[in-house]
């Protein structure tokens, strides 16, 4: 092969490693911003101030580095909205994997009177642009704050509430992902536990969903990652610091501060950022997987 | 209910099973059903209708705690005659089709291609850096590019291009556009891009081995092989896509808050959150915001019937094996 080629002449050759090259060039332009907006990040939280991408000292000449951006980490209140961001996402995790794992179980395995009409409700759900609603569900949690004991748990105003919402409207996803992985089981040791005369619930618990801890565990960390990062429900449905997540944190902090201190702000963010690199670089290949399965469209 | 499950095939084939064991099948599957509908029906059938019988009143922070005031389709009528209704429609579009145009299809597909002809290892690690916007946290994605558009000195554009002579600039401020569509396409890319490289993945080998055999070009190949053979995944991306833009506006309230200046960037999903729930002056126009935002949930709706019916996917759902022991 090498040799035949080599008898064409070197303009061939040329235009062979023009041809071969020219996508990597293509996708590294492509990707630039993306590496200089995480460079900028990086760099901005080290140093006192940035002009482009270059850090600058206090004489206003390249370098100066600092660690005094991540002061923030000795204020009680940071602390406070992290708790409140990971309560968001653990609520996700283990609400939409309990409740979209119970119904798709039933979707999976059951027949009733219903299934169908549930099961293209939720695919047109999954469809249906669920931010849509959120005036009216401003209403709902209004509602379900003037009721007794949930009201200070899931009402307006409530870490609570606004993981509830996020629960809900991640559900459609969820049970469509959920039954996809039971179909995908084998029914033999089931049915035998069925005649051995389990009920179904301990069949579910015992024998399917250990069966599936890698379905479980891929949404487990969508889900852990949309409500870490979620902005939009917690920004609409929460009224100052008390019940913020870090993601409204940091957007009171760019838009209350004046002048605002683009670095400090910059090392909140690269704080945020922790979970979301760990889950990046250690399970790469199940992101891309349900990112395409999965994703809402985002945009 | 009873005549339903009477008449299902699986039943009638496993002959007299009393009709009490069959209602407490449906009442066994529905308790593990029940935590769902009840989700989905408090959070999005009620929500669904709340909408809409507040868009019909002139609900707004001023007179909360008065009884509703009905006014029929006042909203709707008011929304069409805003002096910057033809404003903000003229920005939805420009918004749902230069972004899905340049970015969620165009670029995605272009993506797509360039990643699946390259090393696998090498083109898996591209389409995980194009996996990155999507998954960084909205706030801190937006401010990377807040400081990348940045005023001089600061901007890292400017400095970018200092070399090529171009002045530098605000670019947020003077080119709002370019960095609505650029903030928004980059997250909308990679949708798109992971759709298609499975669907370039499945096509056959031999087809594009024989061409290869017969002297097509990669263009040729491209053109006359992957692209007919993926042209569903393209139709579903465009049209799932155009659905999500048309209701997204978490990146532009980030970007610009429809600014700068007035209604610059606003779309339509924008006006009616901003209306209903985030006003400057502290005066919430929930009746007038929801009939702006009803219209989006009855497009919404629309939409999504459709591309169950167009994509099939109720051929996607199967009989389960047993039914009921």
């Amino acid at each position: 092969m090498a040799t035949t080629t080599r008898d064409i002449g070197p303009l061939y050759n040329l235009r062979r490693f023009l041809g071969r090259s020219l996508p990597y060039v293509l996708l590294i332009i492509s990707i630039l911003p993306i590496v200089i907006g995480y460079a900028w990040l990086i760099i901005a939280t080290f140093s006192y101030r940035t002009e482009g991408l270059f850090p600058i000292d206090a004489n206003g000449n390249i370098g100066g580095w600092t660690l005094r951006n991540w002061a923030f980490l000795r204020d009680p209140k940071i602390w406070h909205v992290t708790l409140n961001s990971l309560g968001i996402a653990l609520g996700m995790v283990v609400g939409v994997g309990f409740v979209s794992s119970l119904a798709a179980y039933a979707l999976s395995r059951m027949n009733f009177a219903g299934r169908k009409a549930f099961l293209s409700l939720t695919l047109i759900l999954h469809a249906f642009p669920s931010v849509t609603l959120l005036i009216a569900i401003f209403f709902v949690l209004n509602f379900i704050s003037g009721i007794p004991v949930l009201g200070p748990r899931f009402g307006y105003n409530t870490v609570g509430g606004v993981a509830l919402v996020m629960v809900s409207l991640e559900l459609p996803l969820g049970v469509w992902l959920m039954k996809g992985f039971f179909d995908n089981i084998s029914w033999d040791m089931e049915r035998a536990a069925l005649i051995d005369g389990a009920s179904r619930f301990r069949v579910w618990w015992e024998i399917i969903l250990p069966q599936i801890k890698p379905g479980l565990a891929a949404l487990a960390i969508f889900n852990f990652l949309s409500g870490w990062s979620a902005f939009l429900i917690p920004f609409t449905f929460t009224v100052g610091t008390k019940v913020a997540n870090l993601p409204v944190y940091l957007r009171q902090l760019i838009s209350d501060t004046a002048p605002t201190n683009w670095n400090q702000i910059a090392a909140v963010g690269l704080f945020q950022l922790i979970p979301v690199m760990i889950f990046f670089i250690f399970t790469q290949e199940m992101l891309l997987n349900i990112y395409s399965g999965g994703a809402k469209g985002g945009v | 209910m009873a005549e339903t499950i009477a008449g299902d095939e699986a039943v009638a084939g496993q002959g007299q099973i009393s009709r009490w064991a069959q209602i407490r099948a449906t009442l066994g599957a529905w308790g593990f059903m029940s935590p769902a509908a009840v989700l989905v029906t408090v959070f999005f059938f009620i929500p669904v209708i709340i909408l809409f019988v507040i868009s019909l009143t002139d609900l707004s922070s001023s007179n909360f705690s008065d009884p509703l005031t009905f006014i029929g389709l006042d909203n709707y009528a008011k929304l069409f005659r805003d002096r910057f209704f033809p404003k903000i429609l003229g920005n939805t579009i420009r918004y749902v089709v230069l972004t899905l145009g340049f970015f969620n299809v165009g670029l995605a597909l272009v993506l797509a291609l360039l990643t699946t002809h390259i090393n696998r290892r090498a083109g898996f690690f591209f389409r995980l850096v194009w996996l990155l916007p999507r998954i960084t946290p909205s706030v801190v994605y937006v401010l990377m590019w807040r400081r990348i558009a940045h005023q001089p000195p600061f901007g890292i554009l400017n400095q970018l291009l200092a070399p090529f002579g171009v002045a530098p600039r605000y670019w947020l401020v003077k080119q709002p556009w370019l960095f609505v569509i650029l903030v928004n396409g980059f997250v909308g890319a990679s949708f798109g891009m992971i759709i298609f490289t499975s669907a370039i993945e499945a096509i056959p080998r031999d087809y594009i081995i024989a061409a290869k055999v017969d002297g097509a070009s990669t263009w040729q190949i491209i053109r006359d092989i992957t692209l007919p053979m993926i042209k569903w995944p393209l139709l579903f991306v465009t049209t799932y896509q155009t659905l999500s833009l048309l209701t997204s506006f978490q990146y532009i309230l980030l970007l610009t808050e429809g600014g700068p200046g007035l209604y610059t960037t606003e779309v339509w999903a924008l006006t009616a959150y901003k209306r209903a729930l985030k006003t400057y002056f502290g005066h919430n126009q929930w009746g007038y915001g929801a009939a702006w935002g009803f219209i989006l949930v009855i497009i919404g709706i629309a939409l999504s019937v459709i591309y169950l019916r167009v994509f099939r996917f109720n051929e996607l759902v199967q009989e389960p094996k047993i039914d009921v022991l």
